[in-house]
């Protein structure tokens, strides 16, 4: 099965990690680790706490700068010293705690940081674009079928899933490449986890690759073609999510096994 | 695709009109207030004076704006600081250093024979480069090194009160040219009493003794700058990128760092703001007295701070706006002049001003519970 998929894959990684290593102090979070992502598909990326998960994708993210190892993204190394070089390049996060600004509404949020802007006086001075930001806003939102009645409210009084439909529209409107999803179903309501896994297949649909972190193993079968596991800062094993099983995985979540050859199919 | 969001359950349509009802209340209880306080003033002066005297003439409405003008400058500052999650507490003291920088300077530069106006007008670039400076050390430290605004603040309070002492020597500067006063006390409008009365536009009436002294003058100079600066404030704050990028800040920086927002740069920025426009108030003192004083803005920081809580900015950052601060500063100055002219014990208006700071927050909290926003602070 992993052979057949190497060549049904297009052949090059969109996202190459190799020998990733990152420490904080005496500890080592993240422990010689390589990754291949390709386009279109959904890896899960799973392991139990302190596993080394979050760190690994903030690596990738420009949050943390590695302390060894590579980054290729798109065929070439990368080096990010803020999350916004990473943004630029096409690698979206989507965060668990959402990264979303809750007092400011749905389209300040799809636009912070990049906010669009009119300019008077040949750009001298250069106010707030509101309605250009509102329709886009709303542009995206219908193009994944989201709808928010209250584009004007707060964030923060939105439903959980209407603000993780949020992030996922600020990445896709920013033209994401691929995308990382922490843990994007926790604290959601059962209707609003199905909308987050099919939000997950209309970005495969499009060729999106998605990075999936997430405790909740069901979720991670239904939604990804591959499985990686961390256990201890390291990569224990990576399989294709069709032939393995909860048990397995656990198992080797809680370090009772690991796979002897990085990449083989135990 | 996604079927569409479903919204929270539908609730009790009697619930729903409590609600609104408090939202509504909440939102302009600050305007009520405002209105209920000059219509308050206004009956007690009339029936004190036996109809002689009417609240809101012109000298007093001229005394209000002149109240308020170092209280809302002061307030401005904070009002942003305050949004983007922080507090400026030597927003005072920066004043009286910037009162005391540009009187000493003006002073020095007459001295070298240098021109009257130019000599002031440097010298007010020199005292807002000095308040500025004091703005960008703070928020520099607060950025960069991660120190709690509330600790550097303190601390940058000290140093301007000791940079401003030892340069007035702890006296008021006196000495200044004429042209200084005028500036400070000359107005966009003027009002003749008597016969062939009227106002006067720009142009000060050749008017001496009596009739000089009855003259009302509307919007002197430096409320006409407080008043550019407010307008400045409001488009800054509410039209801008850097205006949501405070907000953004203020309600969740992590975030905006993650989005790409140049989180230590705003804050740098916004301290920087905040004391450039303290130091305004400060050469606007100098020049309204015709003196630097190194205490000139001591008594005024909690005053300023009291006008943004009342104008409806969180104190836990993320919500605000200017034109709250505005009517927060427009209600302690009120509040004083209306209880000079009932001759109340005047310090009855602090005792005032700390009931309506704490039942402003409280009203801010009702609407957060009512909201359903209460734990998300």
């Amino acid at each position: 099965m992993s052979e057949e998929q190497g060549t049904t894959m297009s052949s090059e990684p969109i996202l190459s990690v190799r020998n990733l290593v990152k420490r904080f102090g005496g500890l080592t979070a993240v422990n010689d680790v390589s990754l291949d992502i390709y386009p279109g598909e959904v890896v899960g990326l799973v392991g139990d706490n302190g596993a080394g998960k979050s760190t690994l994708i903030k690596c990738v993210s420009g949050v943390y700068h590695p302390d060894g190892g590579h980054i290729f993204f798109e065929g070439k190394e990368v080096r990010f010293s803020v999350p916004i070089e990473a943004r630029e390049a096409g690698i979206e996060t989507i965060y668990q705690d959402l990264a979303l600004a809750g007092n400011l509404d749905v389209s300040a949020n799809i636009f912070l940081g990049r906010e669009m802007k009119n300019r008077y006086l040949g750009g001298a001075i250069r106010t707030l674009d509101e309605k250009q930001m509102l329709s886009e806003s709303s542009g995206i939102l219908d193009r994944l079928g989201i709808h928010i009645p209250q584009m004007r409210k707060e964030i923060e009084k939105l439903s959980g899933g209407q603000r993780q439909a949020v992030a996922i529209a600020r990445a896709i409107y920013w033209n994401a490449r691929m995308m990382i999803m922490d843990e994007p179903t926790n604290n959601l309501g059962v209707p609003e986890q199905r909308k987050v896994m099919e939000l997950i297949k209309t970005l495969k649909s499009q060729g999106v690759p998605v990075i999936f972190i997430s405790h909740t193993l069901p979720d991670v079968f239904a939604a990804t073609d591959r499985i990686v596991i961390m256990h201890r800062g390291r990569k224990v094993a990576e399989m294709p999510s069709s032939s393995t099983n909860t048990t397995e995985v656990v198992e080797y979540m809680v370090g009772a096994r690991e796979q002897g050859v990085e990449g083989a199919a135990a | 695709m996604a079927e569409p969001e479903t919204q929270a359950p539908a609730t009790d349509p009697r619930l729903e009109r409590r609600k609104r009802i408090v939202l509504g209340v909440s939102r302009a209880w600050a305007w009520v207030f405002l209105l209920s306080l000059i219509v308050f003033f206004t009956i007690s002066v009339y029936a004190r004076t036996d109809g002689d005297v009417f609240f809101l003439n012109l000298r007093n409405i001229q005394s209000i704006l002149n109240t308020i003008v170092p209280v809302l400058l002061l307030g401005l500052g904070q009002t942003f600081v305050i949004i983007s999650g922080g507090i400026d507490l030597s927003v005072g003291w920066v004043m009286g250093l910037s009162s005391v920088v540009s009187a000493k300077s003006t002073l020095l530069l007459v001295d070298a024979g240098i021109g009257a106006y130019p000599a002031i007008f440097i010298g007010f670039g020199i005292a807002l480069a000095a308040a500025s400076s004091v703005g960008l050390i703070s928020g520099i430290i607060i950025a960069k090194l991660r120190v709690p605004s509330f600790i550097v603040t303190l601390g940058m309070a000290f140093v301007a009160r000791g940079a401003a002492l030892m340069i007035s020597n702890g006296r008021t500067i006196g000495g200044l040219p004429q042209e200084l006063r005028e500036l400070g006390n000359e107005s966009l409008l003027y009002w003749q009493h008597g016969e062939g009365g009227g106002p006067s536009f720009l142009v000060k009436p050749d008017l001496a003794g009596e009739a000089l002294r009855s003259m009302d003058r509307l919007f002197s100079w430096p409320v006409v700058v407080t008043a550019i600066t407010v307008a400045i404030a409001v488009f800054l704050l509410h039209k801008t990128q850097f205006g949501r990028h405070t907000f953004a800040i203020g309600g969740n920086r992590e975030a905006s760092v993650r989005a790409g927002v140049p989180a230590d740069r705003q804050t740098i920025m916004i301290f920087t703001l905040s004391a450039f426009s303290a130091g305004l108030a400060g050469i606007l003192y100098t020049a309204r007295f015709t003196g630097g004083s190194s205490i000139a803005g001591e008594p005024l920081l909690l005053n300023s701070i009291a006008a943004v809580i009342i104008g409806g900015v969180s104190m836990y950052g993320g919500r605000g706006n200017v034109m709250g601060t505005v009517i927060g500063a427009l209600i302690i100055a009120i509040l004083v002049t209306g209880l000079i002219m009932l001759q109340v014990d005047p310090f009855l208006q602090f005792i005032i001003i700390g009931v309506v700071v704490i039942m402003a927050v409280l009203i801010d909290q009702a609407r957060d519970l009512v909201a359903g926003r209460a734990e998300s602070q």
